[in-house]
């Protein structure tokens, strides 16, 4: 597991509004493409967008208030720590939250 | 509060409902006591440690470590004397009194020695050179003894006697198995068979066998010269080993007032009689008149217990056990299941022999149900033997399948054989030894084993050997996973239950199933496209649809490609297009680049490799039904010409097609329903292999063919009726499918369901209406195909913000080939 800072200021993503609750979306930082999830209890999450398995967008797989599943092939990842729980790499996660209304990525 | 359990024997049985109970969190001080001085130990595997195949380490199940890691008292060498159920004390050698709450008495039983002159020496027991073939000491006494010696006998030719001769083979050059009854094994086979198993031990093994051999006397003053049978034969020996049977230790619960009559006697929550707070599980419990020697059996009352005792079903109950053995018996395959002999003249026998070969099979049907089945020399078909035995399946007509491998894939392979890299899972490429890896790494049950390595979780026909290889992993056993049985991972509790719970409560989301019937609330991933779908087919159109519990196919209305890309599946009823339509996707196919236009399996066209954000474009351009490629529904028809043009064809199979697509399009099941139509028994349309298939015959009628698959499994349809009309046809369609969405396993296809529940059961209730649901089933498939909504249609408003944008990284992988 890492845990990577994007930047040293936060980035703003956009609205949170725009991820609906229970899913999630891409968004593309620095070159990085990174997952944000919005749990069912209203927080966020933000992974490595690209299963490290066979290059699935996780930001497509079903989550609940702890993994992603990957669409492609059901490997799934610990939203938190970025452990896999079936004998996978690790993904990314990075630090993410909610401000007014507004995605911020980043410490 | 924490009550004190004591349980007397420490051996598979003992040990096992403890382990069972403390896996249910059970709040228990638990003294368990033992005669012997050990851990634990897996008593079936002494003959491999007599055999000099396994060693002392490897047969026990858990140390001494592990009872002190679970809090155990162990109490091993020490022996209950007497059990004081009004004070609720257990008096042991040690002149102690155990006082208990519950307690349970798993004492096994001993080995028998039948009577025979001599046989004791009244200093010391067993006359020297005599073991019985019970304990890890008889066994470590035998090997001992029997390495300075030659000649051994074998009294007993049961299982646990040929596993001892063939054992003592390691040690001394002669053996000699002396058996009472006429032929071997003869509680498990009928004497054909045992007389084939004892053609194959004194051919293939060299062990002298024989049979209506009465041992009356044991020769030898010191030490043992040899042995005396009835007819006066003298045979020379050193070595005497008792393996004529076992008998429930009882003497001592007897001697305590408690009810034992062949043996203890217990009801069916393995209560001992008359008693609220004493349990008893094992060889010396007797369950409704009967005693079981069998691991299987054991591990069903253990569990029963377990759930029984800890509270987590007060009223588990154990009905007894349909009794099967497979085995290879000193190095011979043997599988043994219910009758060995037919009991009524309507019986029906069939019976393989092949000497030359040793191999042997008979089997014995009742009303198209196996009742007893007898293998010698070959198991590969043991297995499915033992499981329709075991179910009550109604068998399939052709008899010769059960037995032999007919035109098909080779037969199974022994787990033991396959090499540690050989590939079981072809999907996800899992090797055997990858399987074995996690099972000794702690991964006990079948679902585990598949999480943790992903074997079986492609196609999934693999399944079935991945259960072996975990099964002979963990030697013989695997664990119950008890969310084997749940309709969904995540929610504890089976199909029936879970839609009774539903509907009582009248829960139309996912989160709401979650919240109401998971305990803590836990929400689980794994878990929401199965409760979707159910969904959806219990509330129809009041379901309350949350799109995070749709897998990424059903809320885009595509299927996902290795590259993260869509296909576009126009509808194309019945496989029936025109000019017109191919013209516009031909023309949509090229303004939007479409890497692949193929034609798929269920007669339409696919355009492959389309990336999310243009979907909702792609779909306005086409201006078509979606064709519904990728979601667990109904999804073709396939038809052939039919009378239309062919000279064959003898109904209109084109036209029934497409009036069957048109009705249920789009019905949501557990699994995806494959159809075809087809206008003569020709079957150009492949029909017979169709989750549901139609075929023309002549006189105007059609037959109904369901529960085939030409797929990861491939299977004929049971016929299920012929009917006169179209009418009736799409009519009994709709009412098949609408059994089969109320009552199959979450992804169980329609070749699993259907010889689950049995097509004359499936008829009785689809055709002949026999339960009265047929109305019912009518009016809940009605509903559903009056829900309909094309959901392509949600390109013009998308349901959620960003429904199709994309989620593909910046560059795309280069996974796909575009081909010219």
């Amino acid at each position: 597991m890492t845990i990577t800072t994007a930047s040293s200021t936060p980035t703003v993503l956009g609205p949170v509004a725009d991820i609906p609750l229970g899913e999630g979306r891409t968004y593309a930082v620095d070159g990085d493409m990174i997952a944000v999830f919005r749990l069912r209890d209203g927080s966020l999450r933000a992974v490595s967008a690209v299963c490290p398995h066979k290059g699935g967008p996780l930001a497509d797989g079903q989550i609940d208030n702890s993994i992603v599943v990957c669409p492609l092939h059901l490997f799934a990842w610990d939203l938190a720590t970025g452990c896999s729980q079936s004998g996978q790499a690790p993904i990314d996660v990075y630090p993410v939250r909610e401000d007014d209304g507004q995605i911020l990525l980043g410490e | 509060m924490t009550q004190r359990l004591v349980v007397i024997g420490n051996g598979m049985a003992g040990a096992r409902t403890v382990e069972e109970i403390l896996a249910r969190n059970g709040d228990f001080t638990v003294t368990m006591f033992g005669d012997e001085p050990y851990g634990n130990y897996n008593r079936i595997m002494l003959s491999n440690l007599l055999a000099g195949v396994e060693t002392e380490e490897g047969i026990f199940l858990n140390d001494l470590a592990w009872y002190s890691e679970n809090g155990i008292t162990l109490n091993a060498g020490v022996k209950v004397e007497r059990i004081d159920a009004k004070k609720k004390l257990v008096h042991d050698s040690n002149g102690v009194a155990t006082p208990y709450d519950k307690l349970i008495i798993a004492t096994g039983s001993y080995s028998w020695t039948p009577p025979m002159k001599n046989v004791h020496n009244p200093k010391r027991g067993y006359h020297q050179g005599v073991f019985a073939f019970r304990t890890l000491d008889d066994t470590r006494g035998m090997i001992r003894y029997a390495r300075d010696h030659e000649r051994a006998v074998v009294i007993g030719g049961g299982l646990l006697g040929l596993e001892a001769a063939r054992g003592l083979q390691n040690h001394v050059s002669q053996v000699t198995l002396l058996h009472a009854m006429g032929h071997l094994m003869e509680r498990q086979l009928d004497p054909k068979a045992g007389q084939m198993l004892q053609a194959s031990v004194e051919g293939k093994l060299g062990i002298k066998v024989i049979t209506n051999a009465m041992t009356t006397e044991i020769l030898g003053k010191d030490r043992v010269t040899g042995v005396k049978l009835a007819d006066g034969t003298v045979i020379e020996c050193d070595v005497v080993v008792i393996a004529a049977g076992i008998r429930p230790n009882t003497e001592m619960v007897a001697n305590s007032g408690l009810p034992v009559e062949r043996g203890i006697v217990v009801d069916d929550q393995m209560r001992v009689q008359g008693e609220q707070d004493i349990y008893s599980v094992g060889e010396c419990a007797q369950h409704r008149g009967n005693l079981y020697g069998l691991v299987a059996p054991l591990w069903d009352q253990a569990k029963v217990l377990a759930d029984h005792i800890t509270g987590r079903n007060p009223d588990a109950a154990y009905h007894g056990s349909k009794l099967s053995t497979k085995l290879k018996v000193a190095g011979i395959d043997v599988a043994s299941m219910g009758l060995i002999a037919p009991e009524t003249d309507d019986d029906e026998v069939v019976v393989y022999n092949e000497p030359k070969k040793g191999v042997y099979k008979q089997l014995i049907i009742r009303d198209d149900v196996l009742v007893g089945a007898v293998l010698v020399g070959d198991n590969s078909k043991a297995a499915s033997l033992i499981q329709a035995f075991d179910r009550g399946t109604a068998l399939p007509e052709e008899r010769a399948g059960l037995i032999f491998d007919i035109g098909g894939p080779a037969g199974e392979v022994s787990p033991a054989e396959m090499a540690d890299d050989a590939q079981v899972c072809n999907c996800n490429g899992v090797s055997k030894g990858a399987i074995c890896g996690a099972v000794s790494s702690g991964c006990k049950t079948v679902s585990g084993v598949m999480d943790k390595t992903r074997a079986g979780k492609g196609c999934g026909t693999c399944k079935p050997l991945v259960q072996r290889i975990v099964e002979w992993a963990n030697g013989g056993a695997v664990e119950e996973d008890p969310a084997a049985s749940w309709y969904v991972p995540g929610v504890p509790m089976p199909k029936p239950e879970l839609m009774a719970a539903i509907r009582q409560y009248e829960l139309k989301s996912v989160s709401a199933v979650f919240d109401k019937l998971v305990p803590g609330g836990q929400h689980d991933a794994k878990s929401k496209m199965g409760l979707a779908s159910l969904l959806k087919m219990m509330w129809a159109d009041q379901y309350e649809d949350e799109r995070d519990a749709r897998f990424i196919n059903d809320r885009v209305h595509g299927n996902i490609q290795k590259d993260g890309t869509f296909s576009v599946v126009p509808q194309m009823k019945g496989g029936v297009t025109t000019p017109a339509e191919l013209k516009r996707i031909a023309e949509v196919a090229e303004k939007y680049r479409v890497p692949m236009v193929k034609l798929t399996g269920g007669q339409r066209i696919d355009l492959l490799g389309v990336p999310k954000e243009q979907l909702p474009a792609m779909w306005a351009d086409l201006d078509m039904p979606s064709g519904y490629a990728y979601a667990k529904s109904f999804r073709t028809v396939k038809t052939c010409v039919g009378s239309d043009f062919c000279r064959f064809g003898v109904g209109d199979s084109t036209a029934l097609g497409i009036a069957i697509e048109e009705r249920y399009q789009g019905l949501e099941g557990p699994g995806k329903m494959k159809l075809a139509v087809t206008g003569c028994p020709r079957n150009c349309a492949e029909a017979y292999v169709k989750d549901l298939g139609v075929v023309a015959i002549d006189g105007g009628k059609w037959e109904i063919y369901v529960g085939g698959a030409a797929g990861a499994h491939i299977r004929k349809g049971d016929l299920l009726t012929t009917v006169d009309s179209a009418e009736e046809v799409i009519k009994l369609t709709g009412r098949f499918l609408q059994y089969y969405r109320e009552n199959a396993n979450w992804l169980e296809r329609t070749y699993a369901f259907v010889p689950r529940i049995g097509i004359d059961r499936i008829r009785e209730i689809v055709v002949e209406d026999s339960d009265g649901i047929a109305e019912a089933l009518d009016a809940a498939v009605e509903e559903a195909v009056q829900a309909y909504k094309d959901p392509w249609k949600e390109r013009a408003e998308p349901v959620t913000p960003g429904q199709f944008r994309t989620s593909l990284p910046l560059t795309v992988l280069p996974q796909v080939p575009v081909r010219a």
